[in-house]
């Protein structure tokens, strides 16, 4: 594997009954980047990044083959400690779910989660996290409010601290942008450009301008498939495929 | 063509809704005024009290204490709760999150079917079944002395009964919650123990109450089964072994044959009031906890 490859997909395959959702899927995911996974809604990209943190065991009916190498560890094949592996990810779904507690308890209990119990230090650490996912200043005064009244923005913000107090290597986001207004988009998307030095981002998304703004690399799936692969410069600038062409024009999607 | 144009039947199909729910909003107090005019004789010569707190239940010499009835009901309903309440809420848990989803194809029709069994039904499965095991093994094993016919007997054969409901609304609850919530745990770091027991109990806190809040009500008006299995004695039950009787079966026991005494009448449909009453007390209660838990 090679030193700036973070996580490395080889031959994966998933199939649910008959159908298949991922065909032969090959990725490089560079560290401490942004990779964009590129295309139509259907094309197997939430699946993909089920695969990732091993979401897709819940789904009995998926048959998973092939591997996911992170740090030249197998993790289809990590059995024992599944959750340690998780928490090597922060996940961003698509709209937020936030945890049935309080702001506060909402980033406390992820720290829990990873052994912090001392009350001092769980204190600093949701400051902590709250600040890089852009919140703290605008709730600072309301942490022990459910989570269920902050804006669906806020809501998605305070996740992606929870994600982030979790101390993940790697970021995997859903299409997070997807239900938030411009204004919250945007908030998301600057502080994925802060983070970006220090963690390997896997964005899914539709939207091709938030791929062009912000991905370095950039994967485009049709079908299950993996179209075409590269930095954002050779994809949107110079794409090899048909289908890569067709989709960046906006013919289909 | 029509009689009226579009707005007067607007106009009339709109008081026809407001009719219906007039009615429906004022059947409880109606049913409340009734008992209460008809019970209104017996409280104009005791005091409310009395009639709550007396132990002395003797129609034929006036006297008509009503403490026994209400502890037996309060006795039967907890004791059938506690029984009900881990068993529906583990099995809700297990069905919806750790077996596959044609085991619930399964379940609810099975469910479905002990929903729909007539209550009398349950009743001589307890005099046949319960009542014997009580008294035969459960009772000597234990070192007590009982007949079976209990208020254990009785709790046993309720919380059978309300099982099938409260487990459906519970097993609903559970399926209603989003995965993704499941997904945003797990991938925290949470087991799925840790994910039931942090999140999604938490998160359906407020319909788990009402589900059990549903279930006490049943409980606590239900008559025939538990008339046939509780003994019908009139006395302070001191364990769950002792022979006790219920506010309902007072009331379905008695009603035929209760004009020759005066004043029977009146406490029987007191003993109605109190039913609602203790109905409506439980009612509020729940309504208080979901709000307090619905916050989140």
């Amino acid at each position: 594997m090679d030193q700036d490859t973070k996580i490395e997909i080889r031959d994966l395959n998933v199939f649910a009954g008959k159908t298949q959702i991922l065909k032969n899927v090959n990725i490089e995911i560079p560290k401490n980047k942004i990779t964009v996974i590129l295309g139509p809604s259907g094309c197997g990209k939430t699946t993909l990044l089920k695969c990732l943190n091993r979401l897709t065991d819940l789904y009995p009916e998926l048959k998973v083959s092939g591997r996911i190498m992170i740090d030249d560890n197998n993790i289809l094949e990590a059995k024992e400690d599944i959750y340690k592996l998780r928490q090597q990810m922060g996940l961003l779904s698509q709209r937020p779910y936030p945890l049935p507690m309080t702001i506060y308890n909402n980033i406390a209990y992820a720290l829990k989660l990873r052994g912090i119990r001392n009350r001092r230090e769980t204190h600093k650490l949701v400051m902590h996290y709250l600040q890089q996912a852009n919140l703290w200043d605008e709730i600072r005064t309301r942490l022990r409010e459910p989570a269920s009244r902050l804006s669906i923005g806020q809501q998605q913000r305070l996740c992606l601290a929870r994600g982030l107090a979790v101390n993940p290597e790697i970021i995997l986001a859903d299409e997070p942008t997807s239900a938030l207004d411009p204004i919250s988009s945007q908030f998301i998307e600057e502080t994925f450009g802060r983070l970006r030095n220090d963690y390997t981002i896997v964005l899914v998304t539709h939207v091709l301008r938030q791929a062009k703004r912000i991905a370095d690399n950039v994967v485009f799936m049709y079908l299950g498939e993996v179209i075409e692969q590269g930095s954002v410069e050779e994809v949107f600038g110079n794409p090899k495929m048909e289908k890569t062409k067709l989709y960046l024009g906006g013919t289909f999607n | 063509m029509y009689l009226l144009n579009r707005a007067q039947r607007h106009t009339v199909n709109t008081t026809w809704m407001i009719i219906s729910l007039l009615l429906v909003a004022f059947l409880p107090f109606l049913l409340f005024i009734g008992l209460y005019l008809k019970s209104v004789l017996l409280l104009h010569d005791y005091s409310l009290g009395d009639l709550i707190f007396s132990k002395i239940w003797k129609p034929s010499a006036g006297k008509f204490g009503f403490y026994p009835f209400i502890v037996g009901s309060i006795w039967v309903t907890v004791v059938a709760m506690m029984i009900t309440a881990p068993v529906c809420l583990l099995t809700a848990i297990y069905v919806t999150q750790y077996t596959k989803k044609f085991f619930l194809r399964i379940m609810h029709p099975a469910i479905d079917i002990l929903a729909g069994i007539p209550s009398v039904v349950y009743g001589l499965w307890g005099i046949l079944v319960i009542v014997p095991f009580i008294s035969r093994y459960l009772g000597p094993w234990l070192g007590v002395k009982t007949m079976g016919y209990s208020i254990l007997a009785a709790s046993f054969v309720l919380s059978i009964m309300i099982i099938p409901f409260v487990l459906n609304i519970l097993i609903e609850i559970f399926r209603s919650i989003p995965t993704e919530l499941k997904e945003a745990a797990l991938s925290l770091g949470a087991t799925q123990w840790q994910t039931i027991k942090h999140v999604l109990v938490k998160k359906a806190l407020p319909g788990i109450i009402a589900a059990f809040g549903f279930g006490l009500a049943r409980a606590f008006g239900e008559t025939m089964a538990v008339l046939m299995v509780v003994g019908n004695v009139v006395r302070l039950p001191k364990s769950v072994f002792d022979p006790g009787y219920t506010l309902p079966a007072l009331i379905a026991n008695n009603y035929g044959e209760m004009l020759s005494i005066p004043k029977y009448d009146s406490a029987l449909m007191f003993a109605a009031l109190l039913l609602l009453a203790v109905s409506l007390f439980f009612n509020l209660v729940m309504h208080f906890f979901i709000v307090r838990y619905n916050k989140y």
